[in-house]
């Protein structure tokens, strides 16, 4: 690779840029650390309330337990489908491979409130179930699959197929292989997999919020807070905390991501 | 998984152990690939494909619920068809889509530019720094744009204690600005990953040759930069474009009533108890406009992997 030339508007630029970026997510911070209830200029004073208020904020612990459930279970359902099906996909005689893989991008590019009121008609009125938080979990399930293919595949693209072969020419039989050589070699993916997952499942309102019943994720809560702002800085509170466990996630994802690969820039895939 | 054996694919019965597949007892067999992918189909056909299936059914019913739900009938189409509410709604959502996409291109184009030629050992770092704030809670970020662009927000009350303005900006909140401006904000670490991607395909050969023919740096950029990054423009464009026609979180919070979009309608008929088949009738054909052009550019998307296409 070359040696890069300073480029001074483009670190300029740059720089522009993440203030821009951080500016909303700086200001939230901010004033979580407000002394008024009402989230506007001016500022009044430092407070470390709503930090103290959290502990009692009882439903939005709820709330914030009831996303952490959902996370989990549906990343790691996600992870265990999607990686079985890149697996499979790194073969290229696999028949149908394309229609497959057509198909599990749709969630990737189906806009949420499609998805969403989909669920709802077919959860509701085909299937007459009450709504529920496995529901939810499932469909967030749905919308994680494509990301995980995406990381796992492009993950074995380099490896699988030599040493597959190797495991093959010393007689292991296809699941063998896969347990002794494929999955181990994918374990980086499948924990950015999941730590991708989580967030996603974590953060998703425009479409749960569709197939919610009595009980709340925890961006569900937060938008129906947005109705009584009193209550709204402890979530603001909150927010910020999750912010940065999620930053510290995302880097964690992104180093987990690039481990052991080589062709790094290449697996920049969304 | 539970049941995934019953579900052998067509595949396995024709699938002998025959030929070459005999020498290595490890190669996979057809069915065991479709044993693999068995259990994401289950889950796409029963929480993507039967759903929108139903959503196709529900579009043709004259009502959701009691007897009148049993009549076939066009109505709804008819409606979409004849109401121009409906479809000058839709018409500015996709405006609204188009205007957020080229912006959130253009923004992030020269971030993606910077990162792929001049950022050195440093990109994986400043690549992480555009990420994260793409990661952390959406509804909070539009909620913080509030403060940012409300009356009593950051850039009014910023503006009027320098005295530039006497009142608040009217029209900078509640707005089809306020939406854009978001929206744009959401986007552009989304719109600069594909074009990074791209950028980086970018063989450092052809730059040079081109330098060494006697272009100048711009017109290396324009003739040879520029075009090769095409694939990462399109794929770029239709990560901002898609999701945005059916937002309507944004357009609830911060755009008022002037700044509400298709999405808010299709929320309004179900969530409000309006009219189902309606909803069904608009998701639809939200769905068949962001569709069909998918169908045109996946051919350019794949070229950059983003949509998981072939590969090398």
């Amino acid at each position: 690779m070359n040696k890069p030339q300073p480029s001074i508007f483009g670190s300029v630029y740059f720089v522009l840029m993440a203030i821009f970026l951080y500016l909303p997510i700086f200001i939230l911070i901010v004033f979580s650390f407000n002394d008024s209830t009402v989230l506007a200029f001016p500022l009044k004073g430092f407070t470390l309330d709503w930090y103290r208020q959290l502990g009692n904020a009882h439903e939005l612990l709820i709330s914030a337990r009831n996303s952490v459930w959902v996370g989990v279970l549906s990343s790691i359902l996600a992870v265990l489908l999607g990686s079985l099906a890149a697996i499979a996909m790194t073969k290229r005689h696999m028949p149908g491979r394309n229609m497959f893989l057509s198909l599990a991008s749709v969630p990737l590019v189906m806009p949420s409130i499609v998805l969403g009121v989909a669920m709802l008609v077919f959860f509701r009125k085909v299937l007459g179930l009450d709504l529920n938080m496995w529901l939810i979990a499932a469909a967030h399930v749905l919308i994680s699959i494509p990301s995980t293919i995406l990381i796992v595949m492009a993950r074995l693209a380099d490896f699988s197929y030599n040493l597959e072969e190797a495991a093959m020419d010393l007689g292991a039989n296809y699941w063998m292989t896969l347990i002794k050589v494929t999955l181990p070699i994918s374990f980086p993916a499948l924990v950015a997999a999941f730590l991708t997952a989580f967030t996603t499942s974590f953060d998703e309102y425009a479409m749960t919020t569709l197939i919610t019943g009595t009980d709340t994720t925890l961006p569900v809560y937060l938008y129906s807070l947005l109705r009584f702002p009193r209550r709204l800085p402890v979530a603001v509170a909150m927010g910020s905390i999750i912010m940065i466990a999620s930053a510290i996630l995302v880097v964690l994802a992104e180093w987990l991501r690039r481990w052991g690969t080589t062709r790094t820039p290449k697996e920049e895939r969304v | 998984m539970r049941d995934e054996t019953s579900l052998n694919l067509p595949v396995s019965s024709k699938d002998g152990r025959g030929g070459i597949e005999k020498k290595l007892t490890g190669i996979p067999r057809k069915s065991q690939l479709a044993l693999l992918v068995a259990p994401s189909v289950l889950w796409l056909i029963i929480l993507l494909v039967l759903p929108l299936i139903t959503m196709i059914g529900l579009s043709f019913q004259k009502s959701a619920f009691g007897p009148d739900s049993e009549v076939f009938t066009f109505a709804s189409y008819l409606n979409f068809w004849q109401n121009s509410a409906y479809q000058s709604l839709l018409g500015k959502s996709l405006w609204i889509s188009l205007v957020v996409a080229v912006l959130s291109i253009v923004l992030a184009y020269p971030v993606a530019y910077f990162l792929a030629f001049h950022a050195g050992d440093k990109q994986g770092m400043l690549l992480n720094i555009m990420i994260i704030p793409a990661w952390t809670s959406f509804l909070l970020r539009v909620l913080a744009w509030r403060l940012i662009l409300g009356s009593n927000g950051l850039i009014n009350t910023f503006l009027m204690w320098l005295g530039v303005i006497q009142e608040p900006i009217s029209g900078l909140f509640y707005s089809v600005n306020a939406v854009i401006i978001t929206l744009v904000y959401i986007w552009i670490p989304f719109a600069a990953l594909p074009i990074y991607v791209a950028l980086l395909r970018i063989e450092p050969g052809l730059l040079e040759a081109a330098s060494d023919l006697g272009a100048k740096p711009w017109q290396g950029f324009f003739k040879v930069t520029l075009p090769l990054s095409i694939p990462g423009i399109l794929a770029a464009f239709l990560y901002v474009f898609i999701p945005t026609v059916g937002e309507y979180v944004t357009p609830a919070l911060v755009g008022g009533p002037n700044g509400l979009m298709i999405g808010n309608i299709i929320w309004d008929q179900f969530m409000r108890g309006l009219d189902w088949p309606m909803g069904a009738t608009l998701s639809l054909v939200v769905m068949l406009i962001v569709l069909l052009p998918l169908v045109f550019m996946a051919k350019a998307a794949q070229q950059t992997g983003v949509l998981g296409g072939k590969g090398e």
